[in-house]
């Protein structure tokens, strides 16, 4: 029996997931579920997109084997390139495909939630490319300290509002892109950077990246005469890129699958099953039902909930969700730095961090890390950090 | 079919032709029971608590103040019921929550929480019928009034399947957009309410976007009745319960015919 499929009617994995919106969003998420399926099915979308993949963002990403690392922790560690792609994340293949499909759909204009800034800078990369008009919502704080990625977003043509509500960080950039959407909802097309939200969401977006784990199922089973790693691991915040590469591992191999989550961010580590931004999902709340803050160095993972899809993982054991500290993440940034000459985002620090912690129970064993996004945007803060 | 205490009432006020106004207020805002008194004094047919959540996605700036600062008091859901159960203002009480608050405490054990604390009637502003279900039940059980809210954006074969599910009222959504203050009645707030008004008989009250008492009239020549949100929490933070008491007063005279 395969895991990876498609989410009931009711747009469940298990019992999380959902579509838990506003009823003035009930009709556009209906509405949104059919294009999608329509464009999905549809050979020459397909060939449209994966064309644009290809000619514009870059793919297929490569894989690069850390022969300095590897040797130095006692493992073959192996990374998928997502960081190489244009805009310098794996989040170019969820918007490329979501902005065509918002085209497609008739709609002249994004708007697009962020945390890091990645998505932001994907979305507003996707609405210039496609003469769309895109605002992106960004928390307040992680204005402060992506700012770079709020000028780069400037640059391409989008307008940037600082969100000040609540945490004023990712989570709170998502409720304002949603009260954006609902109160625009005829022209607007919400490009949702994450496996979240409510339902077709959670499953469009890993088909979007399902590109990752695809092509890099085909690329070990190349470079590793035939074999899978044994295991794949991935950041996990809303969790696209971990379900962008799992997807192509959770069926065809017994690989073990390893998302990674920030300490103060650990919603599948420490919540409990709650209802946020349209899904029922893992979620840390406190004892009255509110949505605490997460805490978290990255900002692309200061988020209290993680996709549906990932609790449902999670649920029946077929992925592990161990957490990692701000310190051990510094760490590993700066020796992915010195050992590889690669500089990674912070967000991808926690799956290298929480390699090197392992290393010792995983020897002679084969490791794929999705390195999804390149840390140039977060040198500014390492700065700070590191004096 | 037996109706709630809710919506006997309303439908028997409606009946003697008076329009319903339903008040909202912050729950353990600074003056919030006082603030109940006076609307109820001053001629509210309900009061909508609503119970203050971190993320309120349907909530515009002047409730998500309220929320926030009812939350930064360390008012809770439970402390909420139990200032409620002391108000005894003769009109039926609903809350006004998101869904997080409900799955959280347990569908039943909220629905008996309401029960006691002489809550009758609930709205959920992000639980769509779709996902009502379990919800419903429990309310159903406990002799909860659901309210459901009904959009500009549903198509026409939408509108009958929410309206058979309502108790109490059915909320028709104003406008696109979450709640808030605004110059003028959006068009589109007396065109859903007159799609509502051709599909049911559940009283039927226009709630987000309607700002003051001349917009509360033009809703009501074609809804049963309005909810008044920001417009009386405003007056709450910066005038007192007084002020409360004044303005639903002042809307009262304006939606009587």
């Amino acid at each position: 029996m395969s895991i990876l499929d498609e989410p009931s009617a009711e747009g469940r994995f298990g019992e999380f997931g959902g579509r838990f919106v506003p009823e003035t969003l009930v009709p556009a998420c209906q509405e949104l579920e059919a294009a999608f399926r329509d464009a999905w099915t549809d050979p020459i979308f397909r060939a449209d997109l994966n064309q644009l993949l290809g000619e514009y963002a870059g793919r297929p990403s490569m894989l690069t084997e850390c022969h300095n690392l590897g040797r130095s922790l006692g493992i073959r560690l192996i990374l998928k390139r997502e960081d190489l792609n244009h805009t310098g994340s794996h989040k170019i293949n969820n918007v490329l495909g979501q902005a065509m499909l918002a085209k497609r759909m008739g709609k002249t204009r994004l708007v697009a939630e962020t945390g890091a800034g990645q998505h932001g800078v994907a979305s507003a990369t996707a609405a210039a490319l496609l003469g769309m008009s895109c605002k992106v919502y960004m928390g307040a704080v992680d204005v402060e300290r992506q700012s770079l990625n709020v000028f780069r977003m400037k640059l391409l043509g989008a307008e940037v509002e600082a969100v000040h509500s609540g945490s004023r960080t990712l989570k709170d950039a998502v409720n304002e892109a949603m009260r954006d959407w609902v109160a625009t909802v005829s022209e607007t097309y919400y490009c949702l950077g994450s496996v979240m939200g409510p339902h077709p969401y959670p499953w469009m977006v890993r088909e979007f990246q399902r590109i990752i784990g695809e092509e890099a199922h085909a690329q070990c089973r190349e470079l590793l005469y035939g074999e899978d790693p044994d295991f794949v691991v991935a950041c996990v915040g809303g969790g696209s890129n971990a379900m962008g590469i799992f997807s192509g591992f959770i069926d065809t191999s017994t690989a073990r699958l390893i998302g990674v989550e920030p300490a103060g961010g650990a919603a599948v580590g420490r919540g409990v099953p709650g209802v946020v931004h349209g899904m029922r999902s893992y979620l840390m709340q406190d004892e009255h039902g509110q949505v605490q803050e997460a805490h978290s160095i990255s900002a692309g993972l200061d988020y209290p909930g993680v996709g549906p899809e990932h609790s449902y993982l999670a649920s029946i054991g077929r992925a592990e969700y161990p957490t990692v500290t701000d310190d051990e993440v510094v760490s590993a940034f700066q020796l992915m730095a010195r050992s590889e000459g690669i500089i990674p985002a912070l967000e991808c620090a926690h799956a290298m961090a929480w390699i090197v912690r392992e290393a010792p129970k995983m020897q002679g064993k084969v490791v794929l890390m999705n390195l999804s996004g390149r840390g140039d945007k977060d040198v500014g803060q390492m700065m700070e950090i590191l004096g | 079919m037996t109706f709630g205490y809710m919506e006997t009432e309303f439908r028997a006020k409606r009946e003697q032709g008076r329009k319903l106004l339903v008040p909202y207020v912050t729950g353990g805002l600074t003056g919030w029971q006082q603030a109940i008194r006076a609307a109820a004094d001053a001629g509210a047919d309900a009061i909508e608590i609503g119970i203050p959540f971190s993320d309120p996605v349907m909530d515009g700036p002047i409730i998500q103040e309220a929320s926030q600062r009812a939350l930064d008091a360390g008012v809770t859901p439970l402390s909420i019921f139990e200032e409620a159960r002391e108000l005894e203002v003769g009109i039926p009480l609903a809350v006004m929550c998101y869904y997080n608050t409900i799955h959280h405490a347990g569908h039943e054990r909220f629905a008996y929480q309401l029960v006691s604390a002489g809550i009758s009637a609930a709205i959920v502003p992000d639980l769509p019928l779709e996902e009502s279900g379990l919800w419903c039940a429990a309310a159903d059980a406990a002799g909860i009034e659901t309210v459901m809210l009904a959009a500009p954006t549903a198509p026409d074969e939408r509108l009958p399947r929410i309206a058979v599910r309502s108790r109490g009222f059915l909320y028709s959504i104003g406008l696109l957009g979450v709640t808030g203050e605004r110059l003028s009645l959006a068009a589109s707030a007396t065109a859903l309410a007159k799609r509502l008004k051709a599909v049911t008989d559940v009283p039927v009250l226009v709630g987000v976007g309607v700002s003051n008492a001349a917009q509360a009239r033009e809703a009501c020549l074609v809804a049963d009745g309005v909810i008044q949100g920001a417009s009386v929490v405003r007056r709450l933070m910066d005038g007192g319960p007084e002020a409360v008491g004044e303005y639903v007063a002042e809307v009262r005279a304006a939606i009587t015919f």
